[in-house]
């Protein structure tokens, strides 16, 4: 299936949980944030929670700041 | 200074000198200079993972949780609704409830969207966040902000990274007087004496990020500004002498010849 991780297109296995998705991206789930088609999942919910073609998924994470700049992330 | 903790919302912070986490060359960097600042709460911002370069280092792995309060920032958001997503994110990439709320009005000054402040305050505290928000040197704003359960106020000094130091100590002082939570001043400070000389006003803490991410040699300035503002803080609690236009004499004029 097609799935949008952070602006990218991604060819995915069906099924994947957004646990497998950050453990393919080498990501710590208590490090990020996921938020998919705008709406954020509790970090209890990632092990169960399956992806669906089409989903638009957004990882966060802390970063140095505050820094001036105009936040990258836009919806 | 451990005597002196500051407390806001039931939490207790050692140091008064907070600090941010941007504009370091590296995460080393940023740790050792958080570590010369004696700072125990330091601010983060919420951005996009890197998802192409999986060695990279995450900046949690530097900060050690149970040594520093971690404060996420809403940084770079112009607009209500963006200011309420990344809280929300940042509430759910962390562990608290604490937000520094920051919805900026311009970019070339970075000066707060003080309407905006308040209308995202307003929802985040009955969302049950503690909101430490950013705002302008406005006495009234401020009330405001205190009103609707803000337990704490940031207003700033000078312009975000502009290193200008206190440009209104006046309105500062009016809302140190006025509102009767800790008054956290945040950006503009350049230097240790601006740091040194907003505690001396009455300031409850300062918060900065480029006085010492961008000097020639951060560690140092770090280690200056911990002692800025414990000399500060000293300076305002043993109370200064008045000012007076003429001289009067240290030493007696008995028993001179």
């Amino acid at each position: 299936m097609q799935i949008v991780v952070n602006g990218e297109q991604r060819e995915v296995d069906e099924p994947l949980t957004v646990a497998q998705l950050l453990q393919t991206l080498h990501l710590r789930s208590e490090q990020v944030a996921v938020e998919i088609n705008l709406k954020i999942l509790d970090r209890g919910d990632f092990l169960t929670w399956n992806l669906r073609n089409g989903d638009k998924v957004e990882i966060l994470s802390f970063i140095g700041g505050g820094s001036p700049r105009r936040a990258e992330y836009k919806g | 200074m451990s005597q002196d903790p500051l407390i806001i919302a039931g939490r207790t912070f050692r140091s008064r000198l907070w600090v941010g986490t941007g504009k370091y060359q590296n995460f080393e960097e940023t740790r050792k200079a958080i570590e010369a600042s004696g700072a125990d709460v330091v601010t983060v911002a919420v951005r996009r993972v890197n998802i192409t370069d999986n060695k990279s280092d995450n900046l949690l792995d530097y900060l050690d949780p149970k040594k520093y309060t971690i404060l996420p920032n809403t940084a770079g958001c112009y607009t209500v609704e963006d200011a309420l997503r990344y809280s929300r994110l940042a509430r759910a990439a962390g562990v608290s409830d604490l937000v520094k709320l920051e919805v900026i009005g311009d970019e070339r000054t970075l000066f707060p969207d003080t309407a905006g402040l308040i209308e995202a305050a307003k929802i985040l505290i009955a969302e049950g966040f503690v909101v430490l928000p950013y705002t302008n040197d406005d006495p009234i704003v401020a009330k405001k902000l205190v009103d609707i359960g803000c337990p704490a106020v940031m207003p700033l000094a000078a312009p975000i990274g502009s290193g200008l130091g206190i440009r209104n100590p006046y309105n500062l002082k009016i809302i140190m007087e006025t509102v009767n939570v800790p008054v956290i001043v945040d950006a503009g400070v350049g230097t240790a004496s601006d740091a040194a000389l907003a505690m001396e006003y009455g300031a409850d803490a300062v918060l900065m990020n480029t006085a010492i991410a961008g000097a020639k040699d951060p560690l140092m300035m770090a280690t200056a500004m911990r002692y800025a503002v414990d000399a500060g803080r000293l300076a305002y609690k043993a109370g200064r002498i008045p000012r007076k236009l003429y001289a009067t004499a240290s030493s007696p004029i008995e028993g001179m010849l």
